[in-house]
């Protein structure tokens, strides 16, 4: 470095040597690179609006490029899964929907399907298709949380505005429905816990008419602006099989042209008796994983329409009383029932030991719970396998290379949910 | 899922590229699994991922588990899957706790599957399982200055005990 150099380069060069493990001073043929090609390894975070959440990033920038990039998570780690050792079957349920708190109707799904398995308890075919109704309409709020967010992360601040409109519609939906807007705890081991109100119906078929026209504005306000198309196109290209290296599935996979989707390769619930499309992306940049999801958004409101064309009559939960609550009303005329409903509330139910894998298709990717049951009442270890957790080793893939600007659009194109990577 | 004749199958065929590797299978809820020893792990998973007929080539998750009080103690569980076929394998490595002052060690497989990295740093992080060439086995979510391996189940849940302003004078110093 010259003694004629300007000050500022002078700290930027102390700050490259102190906080990156390998400075990069010489060129492969010996050359002393100019003090802005040197790598300056600087701080990302945690509390940043585009990081989405509570992440922190640890960027090693030559010049505008980034050259090295290492996520640090773990700021609202809340330790769900040692918490849920110590609850019964049924007390789990509320703890793991807060992990991906966008997508919380498939922790519930993941969870209530693993331990369904462990008890071989088949669940009634209307619970079936409420869980899909509730599963889908939960898919497109994530997606619309996710639209909004990404777009006024490259500018587009009237999209935040239209997305939130529209996700509060669902939120209306789930509270006439489940009685809360998020974290509803509506899904239960063995069924659901209501049948769905009147009027549900009406105001859901409503919502389904409109959304695909919805869809359409979204894409007419993002699909002709410049800004959004340039920095979207061709930025933050991962080849398909370093991908699946890389454990990523959903949107991001689909984006790069896998038709992957478990909804689809093994159908969970009633997911085989409707009619839907996977989206698939050619090119696997940021342009196309906006396609996918809001494609996606298109198809989950196609099997809402299906299901409450097709939704069978008949009762919502099991009816097995070992596991699920006596109605209400026979609580004051039935002994056996009193018993049970006791038993349940206090002990809970006891499970045969064994372990199982669940996954669900949420709408980041493969959405996986892992339950070891001993035989007691409560799980030896509940275990979820989220998919922004993985996805994000691919933020490495996407950013190396590029500017710095398109860090915050690769991570927002990501869709990471920081409350299901730390759990 | 290969059904239960099929993972049998399996197994033995391991046991004879690999003496010894696969100690015992189960199916269970229509999910089939191999355990195996830890030494063998790399071997049973290249094996899955690589012959012909088999290529699980994508994990799917990787879990640690606690069966305390059963021995051997630990569990490192391999959700392998076989996408064109949609066929899902479990390898369990069963680890035994070393004693006091030492931890539990088995081969890493980021080698094998990228994918394994943060899940063998979240196993380190709770279980205290070392992955041996793990090329940055930190721990993840918990702060690098914790001691102890939360969601073993011998580690007490606990709690901070909440101090309230009344009883200050009796618990001095307590922001210490």
């Amino acid at each position: 470095m010259s003694a004629t150099a300007h000050p500022r380069d002078r700290i930027s060069r102390t700050a490259a040597e102190v906080m990156s493990r390998a400075p990069v001073e010489l060129t492969p043929e010996g050359e002393v690179l100019e003090p802005e090609q040197e790598l300056m390894t600087i701080n990302m975070g945690p509390h940043h609006p585009a990081t989405h959440g509570v992440l922190r990033l640890l960027v090693s920038l030559q010049g505008e490029v980034v050259r090295d990039l290492k996520p640090v998570m773990g700021y609202v780690h809340t330790g769900i899964e040692k918490n849920c050792e110590d609850k019964s079957y049924w007390k789990v349920i509320p703890f793991v929907e807060r992990m991906d708190y966008l997508s919380y109707f498939f922790n519930m799904e993941a969870f209530c399907g693993a331990v369904e398995r462990l008890l071989e308890l088949e669940i009634p075919p209307r619970a079936k298709y409420l869980r899909v109704i509730h599963l889908e309409l939960n898919r497109i709020h994530s997606h619309l949380v996710w639209l909004g967010t990404s777009a006024l992360d490259l500018g587009a601040m009237s999209m935040f505005f239209y997305c939130f409109r529209d996700r509060d519609r669902i939120l209306d939906l789930f509270e006439m429905s489940t009685g809360q807007r998020m974290h509803t705890r509506y899904f239960q081991v063995g069924g659901v816990f209501e049948d769905i109100p009147l009027g549900f119906e009406r105001k859901l078929r409503e919502f389904c008419a409109e959304m695909p026209e919805r869809v359409e504005q979204y894409l007419a306000i993002l699909d002709r602006n410049e800004i959004f198309l340039r920095r979207t196109r061709d930025v933050g290209i991962v080849p398909r099989e370093r991908l699946l290296e890389l454990g990523v599935t959903g949107p991001l996979l689909r984006a790069a042209g896998e038709p992957w989707d478990l909804r689809k390769v093994s159908p969970y619930l009633a997911y085989g008796d409707f009619d839907f499309k996977i989206p698939v992306g050619t090119v696997g940049d940021g342009y196309d994983r906006y396609r996918v999801r809001v494609r996606e958004i298109v198809e989950s409101v196609r099997i809402i329409e299906q299901a409450l064309d097709g939704l069978p009559e008949g009762p919502w939960i099991a009816d097995d009383r070992k596991y699920v609550l006596p109605p209400r009303h026979e609580l004051s005329t039935s002994m056996e029932a009193l018993i049970h409903h006791f038993k349940l509330v206090t002990e809970g139910f006891r499970v045969p030991p064994g372990e199982v894998y669940n996954p669900v298709e949420s709408p980041r990717g493969e959405l996986g719970c892992f339950v070891v049951a001993d035989g007691s009442a409560k799980p030896a270890r509940v275990h979820f396998r989220d998919p922004s957790f993985v996805n994000l080793q691919a933020l490495r893939d996407m950013c190396v290379g590029g500017y710095v600007a398109d860090l915050i659009q690769n991570l927002a194109m990501l869709d990471p949910i920081l409350g299901g990577i730390d759990r | 899922m290969p059904d239960a004749a099929g993972l049998e199958l399996i197994a033995q065929e391991l046991n004879e590229v690999a003496p010894g590797s696969v100690s015992g299978t189960y199916h269970e809820h229509g999910q089939a699994c191999l355990i195996v020893s830890p030494e063998r792990v790399l071997d049973v998973l290249r094996w899955l991922r690589d012959t012909p007929g088999q290529e699980y080539r994508f994990l799917a998750s990787l879990h640690g588990a606690d069966y305390l009080p059963a021995r051997p103690r630990f569990g490192v569980l391999y959700e392998l899957l076989n996408m064109p076929r949609v066929e899902r394998i479990r390898v369990r490595a069963a680890l035994d706790d070393p004693g006091e002052g030492s931890l539990p060690e088995i081969d890493s497989c980021v080698e094998l599957f990228p994918t394994a990295e943060f899940h063998e740093r979240e196993v380190y992080d709770f279980f205290g399982i070392v992955f041996r060439g793990h090329p940055d086995l930190r721990r993840i979510l918990l702060p690098e200055d914790y001691v102890g391996w939360p969601l073993r189940r011998d580690f007490p849940i606990g709690g901070e005990p909440v101090i309230f302003t009344r009883d200050e004078p009796s618990v001095p110093r307590w922001f210490e």
